[in-house]
């Protein structure tokens, strides 16, 4: 990382920062959104669909390109980051997983630290740590491959090869959405465990408000590519924006009332 | 005369035949796969390569086999008379199937396993060599498959402009009326396509992954 990662004051910052499809019909996804996120934090961007919070996260790791404003990472804006050395640090986690179908869980989960040339005792001894870290047997998974793994199995796999480098950012982007509601409640304990043993900054993206509240440090509401709420997970169900409620009033609609 | 009894007297003949159809495929496809599967994969990132290789590869298939070796002849260094320009006008053919199956192959993966690799700090060639090629190799192989079959069958016409194989029968015959002697050289054709088929889809089934 470059010299000004240890004097940032937030390790992700977006100021102003927006996003505009490129193409003939110029579509406007992200408008001037400011948002800093500081070292450990674990922060829930909510937001119903077409909100642009994937978008959002995108533009962390350069998957998608800013079109306006500043995004900073560490510091330093994401234009001026070497690209592969910037997403080599950011771990990324996403709801179709995109696991390597012709590569075993060990290779997968491997692959960074390989990409990285570290030496392989030590890779031999992170992929221990890491399957450790989400609650999978080595010996007993290492050489399957993806087809061989349960759903929840799988994004397990996801989780430890975006943790297996060692990323000081971890992007999570609906990780745990396609997953029936008992795995994805198992998942989101490993998630929290994970949280509180590995000091990493999350940011991880959900519709699902109870998801939010579990698992983030601070929430932040996304409605139509604007920030509007920014809170912790207690103050949040406080506030009174209209699309905070609107979106609360929706959720318990589905869930239940949200303590 | 019957047909066992000519296979029984010309077997040397046809042995040898066999063994220069099987040259004649043999290179062609070597060269094919040489041409198309690095043509495949440049195609990737080039859409003006990929639409031109394509249209070019496409006319070639379309031109019949005997026009085209006759076109061949009179061209210097590719043509003349024998088996170089045979293995030129075959590669030709061989060139559209390997060439689209390695396109489609190379750019029909599911897009979030792209993501995955490009958020990772893959570099482009990384994208390509350990994740694209690999999950394509099976459809590579699939044209290589449809290529040589073709092949193996166009190979006969060689035989037009003097390049040998089992084609010589069949011309042969035709100029003979004589269907045994046709069919000498169709059958052990026939056969080696089917043999080629076989082996090489047992040998994809083999690659698939998923």
């Amino acid at each position: 990382m470059p010299e000004a990662a240890a004097f940032a004051e937030y390790v992700i910052e977006f100021r102003q920062a927006g996003y505009v499809v490129p193409s003939k019909t110029p579509r406007s996804i992200l408008h001037e959104v400011s948002l800093g996120v500081t070292d450990g934090e674990v922060l829930a961007i909510l937001g119903r669909s077409g909100s642009g919070k994937t978008s959002l996260v995108k533009l962390i790791n350069r998957i998608l390109g800013f079109t306006s404003g500043d995004v900073l990472v560490g510091g330093t804006s994401v234009s001026e980051w070497n690209l592969i050395q910037l997403r080599r640090g950011i771990g990324y986690v996403i709801q179709e997983i995109g696991l390597f179908p012709h590569l075993t869980v060990r290779d997968n989960v491997c692959i960074v630290p390989e990409l990285e040339r570290w030496p392989l005792d030590r890779i031999h001894r992170r992929f221990l740590e890491v399957m450790a870290l989400v609650g999978l047997n080595a010996d007993e998974f290492g050489n399957r491959y993806p087809r061989q793994l349960s759903g929840g199995q799988r994004q397990r796999v996801g989780v430890a090869r975006a943790l297996a480098a060692d990323p000081r950012i971890l992007l999570m982007d609906e990780p745990f959405g396609a997953l029936d509601p008992i795995t994805r409640a198992e998942l989101q304990q490993v998630f929290l465990d994970l949280s509180r043993r590995v000091r990493k900054t999350i940011v991880l993206v959900t519709h699902d408000l109870r998801e939010a509240l579990l698992l983030g440090t601070r929430v932040v509401l996304l409605h139509a590519g604007r920030v509007v709420a920014s809170a912790s997970p207690e103050e949040f169900l406080k506030l009174q924006q209209p699309e905070v409620r609107e979106f609360v009033a929706a959720s318990e609609l589905r869930l239940g009332h949200i303590p | 005369m019957t047909l066992w009894s000519f296979f029984a007297t010309h077997r040397q003949e046809i042995l040898a035949a066999i063994e220069q159809h099987l040259m004649l495929v043999g290179i062609s496809i070597f060269i094919a796969i040489l041409i198309a599967v690095p043509l495949g994969i440049l195609a990737v990132t080039r859409p003006r390569l990929r639409a031109l290789s394509l249209a070019l590869a496409n006319i070639f298939q379309t031109i019949p086999s005997l026009a085209l070796f006759g076109f061949l002849i009179p061209l210097p260094f590719l043509g003349g008379i024998g088996a170089r320009t045979a293995i030129v006008a075959l590669v030709l053919y061989a060139l559209l199937p390997i060439l689209r199956n390695t396109y489609v192959g190379l750019t029909s993966i599911e897009p979030a396993i792209l993501e995955a690799a490009e958020a990772m700090g893959m570099s482009g060639s990384q994208v390509m060599f350990r994740v694209r090629l690999p999950l394509a190799k099976g459809f590579i192989l699939a044209g290589i498959r449809t290529a040589t079959v073709i092949t193996i069958g166009i190979a006969t016409i060689a035989a037009a402009i003097g390049a040998g194989g089992l084609g010589t029968f069949i011309f042969r015959g035709v100029a003979m009326v004589s269907n045994v002697v046709i069919l000498a050289g169709a059958i052990p054709a026939a056969i080696l396509a089917l043999l080629a088929d076989y082996a090489l889809g047992f040998l994809e089934r083999l690659w698939k992954v998923n």
